[in-house]
């Protein structure tokens, strides 16, 4: 079809139509990881993106999945290593978090022939987004929806109360597996957009700002991707016209958008 | 007698090899009330975490009736500030049609509660609200953990009435851990007083003269609970147990462990 055609060739059209995917996911997500204060834990993932592009380059595999892969095995890692109680869990995180991205970072310096935009990967580059990352982004978002909407229930029960969740016949400790993938699986194919660094932004500022107007878990994860989506088409337009970086950008616009709502909706908690 | 919804064969849970539960075992049957009291640290949440099958089971044996229904009344919700939940929609996470809901809602009193956000609620209400979610699952064992906990004294008398209520009306069993000695001699058939292993345990009378009980919580405890007399309702003869008699019966009656020294 031509006009799809035409927006396609267009880079800004190809990185806000990726950029909504990816806030389509980070609207729910994002939810979970304010509920069950995951905040850091995204973080650490994030950082460890690096890693994995690093790793991509030197065994020859294309960045998405080095990057989803990385973000896995150090998650499973993370979860497996919170269970020995010799060190805080903020501490192990902090560990983790700085030493992936700085392996990272020293594993690509080692890599003069590979010409990578730190810039770019650390803070999200408008231009990056090729029609095969819309094809990941899309259909990353598609799993992820498909997984949260089938498994919402055992999803918010473990969040809710994981020990009556258990006894109720949740798979709680699979649950988190599959969560923590879907993180990875976001992470990956937001990279793009916003930068490893902010990554976890994406995910936590529309989801806090969507508590303060909803009544209930679903209507916040919706109301999260309306943020989401805010802070996407207004971040890249600022991107666009004021030629500011892009993750930034997005991230100021859900900033805005967070202080706007929690200074003017003066209405009780629910 | 009917085979029992949950037996425990010398079940201990070791933490770092200093025993929580040491070799407890038990039985509960449908129609039993039985009530673990013991001090804090006594590993009474551990045990019943156990049997939950929360909690890993270091040595021995948990059998649990496979059909069985489990309702479970954990002892807090904790909901984080960020998550908007209302009543309504916190009792249809349980999986229950809405009708069943509203009726579990009803038997434990709070049903006007209905559109309150879960944040909003007393310690008395969120008990109920936690009482009601295990109802609606029709549970064959209920198993509460401090039920009472956060409720006014008035309450208390009126939540064990209702627990015993249910009991009666589910034809289930029930299993709790409580701290209100007084008002659990008069809700209950069977007591253990755990302390690590079962330091003793049986009819509520027998209990506060046995001398294992009143070295656990001293005399003045087991004074002022032998005060609350238990009487028996016939319930107990009918699953197999003799009425009471001052004999101590080798299982099902009053139990005692040989003595504390060597544990």
């Amino acid at each position: 079809m031509p006009i799809i055609d035409t927006i396609l060739d267009d880079f800004f059209w190809r990185a806000l139509i990726g950029g909504l995917g990816v806030a389509l996911v980070a609207g729910p997500l994002g939810c979970f990881v304010v509920w069950r204060r995951m905040a850091y834990f995204g973080d650490t993932l994030a950082h460890s993106a690096l890693l994995g592009i690093a790793l991509s380059f030197l065994i020859r595999v294309p960045l998405n999945v080095g990057v989803v892969l990385t973000c896995v095995v150090l998650a499973v890692a993370l979860v497996l290593f919170s269970r020995v109680k010799a060190l805080a869990t903020d501490t192990l995180l902090g560990i983790l978090a700085h030493s992936a991205l700085a392996i990272g970072l020293v594993t690509l310096s080692f890599m003069p022939d590979v010409r990578v935009d730190l810039t770019g990967l650390l803070f999200g580059d408008l231009l990056a987004m090729s029609r095969n990352d819309l094809l990941w982004i899309y259909g990353g978002a598609l799993l992820i929806m498909v997984l949260v909407i089938t498994l919402w229930r055992g999803l918010l029960m473990s969040t809710i109360h994981p020990e009556l969740a258990r006894v109720e016949g949740v798979p709680v400790e699979r649950l988190r597996l599959v969560l923590v993938l879907m993180f990875s699986i976001v992470i990956a194919v937001a990279m793009k957009i916003v930068g490893v660094l902010l990554i976890t932004a994406l995910l936590i500022i529309p989801a806090a700002t969507a508590r303060r107007l909803a009544q209930n878990p679903e209507q916040m994860a919706g109301i999260a991707i309306i943020f989401g989506f805010i802070a996407v088409s207004g971040g890249l337009s600022l991107s666009w016209y004021l030629d500011t970086p892009a993750g930034p950008s997005v991230v100021v616009t859900a900033f805005l958008a967070f202080v706007l709502v929690y200074s003017s909706a003066r209405k009780s908690r629910a | 007698m009917t085979e029992p919804l949950v037996t425990l064969e010398n079940l201990t849970v070791a933490f770092d090899d200093r025993p929580a539960v040491d070799h407890v075992n038990l039985n509960v049957h449908r129609g039993d009330i039985i009530t673990i009291i013991g001090p804090n640290g006594a590993g009474k949440t551990t045990l019943i975490k156990a049997i939950l099958g929360i909690q890993k089971a270091t040595a021995g044996k948990v059998h649990l009736d496979r059909q069985m229904v489990i309702g479970y009344v954990p002892q807090h919700l904790v909901l984080e500030s960020t998550l908007p939940l209302n009543v309504e929609r916190f009792m249809a996470l349980s999986g229950r049609s809405s009708e069943e809901c509203k009726a579990a809602l009803a038997r434990t009193g709070v049903q006007h509660l209905l559109k309150a956000s879960v944040h909003h609620l007393s310690g008395g209400e969120r008990q109920r609200l936690l009482l009601a979610r295990a109802l609606a699952r029709k549970p064959d064992l209920l198993v509460l953990d401090e039920p009472a906990q956060g409720v006014d004294i008035n309450g208390q008398a009126s939540l064990y009435e209702l627990i015993r209520q249910l009991r009666d009306e589910l034809n289930c069993g029930v299993l709790m851990i409580s701290h209100d000695l007084h008002l659990v001699m008069a809700a209950t058939d069977k007591v253990i007083c755990l302390n690590q292993h079962v330091c003793c345990s049986g009819y509520p009378a027998d209990i506060s003269h046995d001398p294992a009980f009143i070295e656990t919580f001293g005399h003045q405890v087991a004074e002022s609970v032998a005060v609350y007399h238990h009487h028996h309702n016939h319930r107990h003869d009918l699953h197999g147990d003799v009425v009471r008699s001052q004999q101590p019966r080798p299982t099902e009656g009053h139990e005692e462990c040989s003595g504390h020294a060597h544990h």
